[in-house]
């Protein structure tokens, strides 16, 4: 007991004005809305306040951001006049608090954020690193400011409609961007390590990318109603902690790529190196025509042919990482840090993985009938644990360290990477709503 | 290990084929796809069904006897080394730990064991010839997360085969029972296809109607299915379906009685998607819909003379037609009572202008409203007519009048295979709103004996205007029979077919022109012709008038592909919905999320609680602190840093 009070004595006055503002919020949404919503929401609504204020007394900068977040987004909220219409004329919510107004914002502070940290890693500046950093902080701000925008707006397209923003493909991109964002800001301020980024923020900028191109091509990012299965407050837990697993994941893959090209070794043969960069444009040549031909040549097969598409991009991406070992061995990323940061990462992610994937058997069982079903998303996010699991055990009971294991993280990526888009895409099954 | 690994390598590829490969379809299909021969070796290795593959569930049994020998193996030992404190280690031992310092003096033991009692150490002091060790310990709990999460790996197992098909398997091999794959109705089901009410878990569907009941479910079983009596009878009170004001669903529910066997109802209650209820252990699922047979009317028109008889059926049956001499199958399909289509964009959507389109792309990624032409289509219901040949014509009837820009159409959708889409007929409505008009045209049209008379109304006006004034009126009334009898023998394609045989190529424009004008004509006069034979009165003669007119030509030409001369125009219908239910017993449910707190319980421990074990020896006024971590990293090293600074106070010799 003693200690308890010790350890409080010794929080910050912040960190008690923080909590104080996070149960204020959470006790006006209880007061406001909690009559409309069922015990489990209510127990969510609890247990998030609680949550944010740990999270905001485990990582201090929590403490500024998610205030600002919350500011902004009522900002937006109030400049709606419970009219959506408004979007389109009122100035500040056409050109920024709009939630699709935010979302592109994001999109140009994460590709900024990019092309500073590649700037910054290069020319060993620190002060480009440092801006790269600033520019994610501010995407990350506009992720979490247009999803609760969002939220919002979703209730103004009817009362029946509203709901949180998890629950389609483009909805979870921006969420994972956010989180694979704050994850990397986490891990480079507390092992000082900023010039990851350059990595980090390359798997967000193809998040980004995709976001624009599912925007303005597939016209995702209007607010659908819920289907019935998706009607439950299963969702809002366990969209968020796949997320984290993804995000995690997503993360140390690119760390391993750091270390790889970080690690100082032996230089290729000149032969090895023309051989491999001819396989490596074989392989995207056959890619590009199979995705331009592919339904001329296998009108049958589509799932096959994305399948193997897919493989062959990845198969031109291990080759272009083993072809260029070291070349970045001479600038700021020091392989150990990396690698320390890519465990705590996949840890976390697969601590994650496992509650969600529970979660999930747990929503199955109330909504499809069993908790677990072999669907293809189910057996594919087995599939992604047994991976991490198979990584883990060779990391803390066989010892193993070095390449073997960035390689190991980078290959991880691929298979989640299917289980998140590839079994939407390609395979049928009970999770289809979450297609393309 | 290795084989652990390796089995779980086998688990992992037999698990992508499983979702790769679509499971559980019926083998006919995999027949169509795979041919003969990869089926007769992809059947008997389980392909089709992987996760329910002996060879599968074997996998799984051995990783469940690998993971248990694991623990045996190493529990006691890890217990025995969570009790201990270690608190005999030699010097040597522990200037052999990577992290250690040593300094000259004595720390304060009381501060000492503040520090470490703030820190969340226990530890156990020992002196003996005049050395004194503390050795300390944290995080015990990081050695139980082992346990934990290898242990709820086999209660999940367990849980598993308490619920999967294990137990049905061995009473496949064991108990005689054999799986049905007859098409019989449920009462006909041979005992030995049937599990009974006691059967310790299940998973089955069963669809019941609105009004009915059952006390039945259907288990899937590779090629056939077993009945699986249910402990009380479901009873299917009304289905509920809502719509979002885009036609997407929004909600299903379907009202339920459950009552025993002696007819006592134990429950009532509403099942809705993600809301089951749990009756007698068993929980019961809203997983489908459908129509469930509802009474249909219908008005029967005969395509060639225009009467129309009533026709009575059911949706979801099949019943004897007769046409003329022909004898047909009516089979009815379902009845869907909305119909909410997208109508295709808005006029204010499609720009042509490319600056105004990429603004607009602007615009539309900005708002998160979909903008959509829907439009309720009303009632539909498909049938098919299968001839006594077995040649099927698939329709889908709508039943509400269809407004086109001031216009009304009754719409018919016709097919000739099920792989086609339907090719719709607009058949558009009188000022009464009704069919009638347009169907005593048609077979106006279609009637020889009216031709003389319209081909000399046409004549009488052409010549009136001076159009034709240079022809002979024989001849054009000559040609415009000849154009009715083409048109009657199959409309607009046989009057082509016609100029195609008949006149060279370089005239046919002009002369299709032409015909396509005299017909025009003859068919307002076809409906003058055919108003007097009804004895009504003639058309108005006005633009609206004159639209109906050409869209009756152009749905009489397109009716000619429609199979069987027959159009049934549903008038009415009585809703009879059915639902679809899944009923399960999972017993182990409870034991797999039991293992699942544990697996989250021990994955937790395993990676947030760092084990570590601090000694403080004191000897010949000299100290020695040394740190050890089950893992070593950056975090730990400041750790030690920590606990250097306090607890040897003067900066020794720290090797």
């Amino acid at each position: 007991m003693n200690a308890t009070a010790q350890r409080l004595a010794a929080r910050s006055p912040f960190d008690f004005i923080f909590a104080l503002l996070v149960l204020i919020a959470g006790g006006i949404a209880f007061s406001r809305y909690g009559s409309f919503m069922d015990y489990y929401e209510q127990a969510i609504l609890i247990g998030a306040a609680g949550a944010m204020i740990g999270l905001g007394w485990f990582w201090p900068a929590l403490r500024v951001f998610l205030p600002t977040c919350a500011a902004i987004a009522l900002a937006g909220i109030g400049l709606y006049h419970g009219d959506l219409a408004r979007a389109q004329t009122a100035f500040w919510l056409k050109y920024l608090l709009a939630s699709q107004s935010l979302v592109m914002w994001m999109c140009v502070c994460f590709f900024l954020a990019t092309a500073m940290f590649w700037l910054g890693v290069l020319r060993r500046s620190e002060t480009a690193l440092s801006i790269g950093s600033g520019l994610t902080w501010a995407a990350a701000t506009a992720a979490l400011s247009s999803s609760l925008v969002r939220w919002y707006e979703s209730y103004l397209i009817g009362a029946d409609v509203g709901h949180i923003p998890v629950s389609n493909l483009y909805e979870v991109f921006v969420l994972f961007c956010l989180i694979t964002s704050l994850m990397y800001l986490y891990y480079s301020a507390r092992y000082k390590a900023r010039s990851m980024g350059a990595f980090v923020l390359l798997v967000i900028s193809a998040a980004v990318g995709f976001i624009l191109w599912y925007t303005f091509d597939r016209q995702a990012h209007e607010i659908q109603p819920l289907i019935p299965a998706l009607q439950s407050w299963w969702m809002k837990i366990h969209v968020p902690a796949n997320f984290i697993g993804y995000g995690s994941f997503a993360l140390s893959a690119m760390l391993g790529v750091a270390q790889l090209l970080a690690t100082p070794s032996a230089p290729l043969k000149k032969e090895t190196k023309i051989v491999g960069y001819l396989a490596a444009t074989v392989l995207v040549a056959i890619a590009v025509c199979l995705q331009l031909k592919s339904s001329e040549w296998f009108p049958q097969s589509g799932p096959v042919v994305a399948i193997g598409s897919f493989l062959l991009f990845a198969a031109v991406a291990i080759l272009g990482i083993a072809l260029n070992r070291g070349v970045l061995s001479a600038f700021p990323l020091n392989p150990d840090i990396l690698s320390e940061i890519s465990y705590k990462a996949i840890a976390l992610g697969f601590l994650f993985f496992t509650i969600a994937t529970i979660l999930g058997a747990a929503w199955a069982a109330d909504a499809w009938g069993g908790y677990w079903s072999w669907d293809p998303k189910e057996t594919w996010a087995l599939i992604v644990w047994l991976n991490y699991a198979a990584w883990l055990h060779v990391r803390l009971v066989k010892g193993w360290r070095g390449d073997i294991l960035a390689w190991w993280a980078v290959v991880g990526l691929l298979v989640t990477t299917f289980a998140f888009l590839g079994v939407n895409m390609v395979l049928s099954g009970l999770h289809s709503y979450g297609g393309l | 290990m290795r084989f652990a690994i390796s089995l779980l390598t086998v688990l992992a590829i037999a698990s992508i084929i499983g979702t790769v490969l679509k499971q559980n379809e019926p083998y006919t299909n995999y027949h169509f796809e795979f041919g003969d021969f990869w089926f007769s070796i992809f059947e008997p290795i389980g392909l089709f069904d992987v996760y329910h593959a002996g060879w599968f569930l074997g996998i799984l049994g051995f990783l469940i006897v690998s993971v248990s020998l694991c623990i045996y193996r190493h529990v006691p030992g890890m217990l025995r080394d969570i009790k201990s404190y270690r608190e005999r280690a030699s010097y040597n031992s522990l200037r052999l730990i990577h992290h250690h310092a040593e300094i000259d003096g004595t720390p304060d033991q009381a501060a000492t064991e503040a520090w470490l009692k703030q820190h969340g150490f226990r530890w156990k002091t020992r002196t003996e010839d005049g050395v004194t060790l503390l050795a300390a310990k944290r995080g015990s709990w990081q050695k139980l997360g082992y346990f934990f999460a290898h242990s709820a790996i086999v209660v999940i197992c367990i849980g598993f085969i308490i619920d999967g098909n294990l137990p049905l398997k061995l009473r496949e091999v064991f108990g005689g029972k054999v799986a049905e794959t007859r098409d019989l109705p449920q009462s006909q089901v041979p005992p030995h296809s049937r599990l009974d009410a006691s059967n310790l878990s299940f998973r089955g569907n069963v669809t019941l109607s609105e009004g009915g009941g059952g006390d039945v479910v259907f288990l899937n079983a590779g090629n056939g299915y077993f009945v699986q009596e249910l402990p009380f009878v479901l009873k299917l009170k009304q289905f509920h379906v809502e719509h979002y004001s885009t036609g997407q669903p929004k909600r299903f529910a379907s009202d339920i009685d459950v009552f025993d066997h002696a007819g006592k109802l134990l429950k009532s209650g509403t099942v809705e998607v993600n809301k089951p209820l749990i009756v007698d252990g068993v929980a019961i699922y809203q997983s489908s819909f459908g129509d469930g047979g509802s009474p249909l009317q219908f008005a029967r028109w005969d395509l060639m003379t225009g009467q129309q008889t009533t026709l009575a059926g059911r949706s979801q049956s099949e019943q004897p037609f007769q046409n003329g001499q022909e004898k047909y199958t009516l089979e009815f399909g379902d009845l869907r009572v909305f119909n909410i289509e997208n109508m295709g964009k808005l006029a204010a959507q499609t720009s042509a202008v490319a600056v105004d389109q990429f603004s607009q792309a602007l615009a539309s990624a900005r708002s998160v409203r979909a903008e959509r032409n829907l439009k309720n289509l009303g009632p539909s219901i498909q049938f098919k007519l299968r001839d006594s040949a077995g040649q099927a014509t698939e329709y889908l009837n709508y039943l509400a009048p269809f407004n086109d820009s001031g216009a009304n159409y009754l719409i018919s959708g016709v097919r000739h295979a099920v792989t086609d889409q339907f090719s719709f007929v607009r058949m558009p409505l009188d000022d009464d709103m009704k069919p009638d008009t347009f169907q005593r045209l048609r077979a106006t049209l279609l009637d020889q004996r009216t031709w003389p008379e319209i081909a000399k109304r046409t004549a009488d006006k052409a010549f009136k205007d001076g159009a034709f004034s240079a022809t002979n009126r024989n001849q054009f009334e000559a040609v415009t029979t000849s154009v009715l009898q083409q048109f009657a023998q199959g409309g607009f394609p046989a009057l082509e077919k016609f100029l195609v045989a008949k006149v060279p190529q370089e005239q046919r424009q002009g002369i299709a022109q032409t015909y396509l004008k005299i017909l025009q004509g003859a068919t307002v006069d076809a409906m003058d012709v055919a108003q007097q034979r009804a004895g009504l009165q003639p058309l108005p003669v006005d633009p609206e008038h004159y639209r109906f007119l050409m869209d009756s030509l152009v749905a009489a030409s397109s009716l000619f592909d429609y199979g069987p001369q027959v159009y049934l125009q549903p008038v009415g219908f009585t809703e009879v919905k059915s639902s679809g239910f899944q009923l399960t017993r999972s017993p182990g449910k409870n034991v797999v999320y039991l293992g699942s707190i544990l697996l989250v319980l021990g994955i937790f421990c395993m990676f947030y609680i760092r084990e570590e074990r601090l000694w403080l020896r004191v000897a010949d006024g000299r100290t020695l602190l040394a740190m050890s971590s089950n893992r070593r990293s950056s975090d730990f090293d400041r750790e030690f840093e920590r606990h250097r600074t306090a607890l040897l106070p003067e900066t020794g010799d720290s090797a």
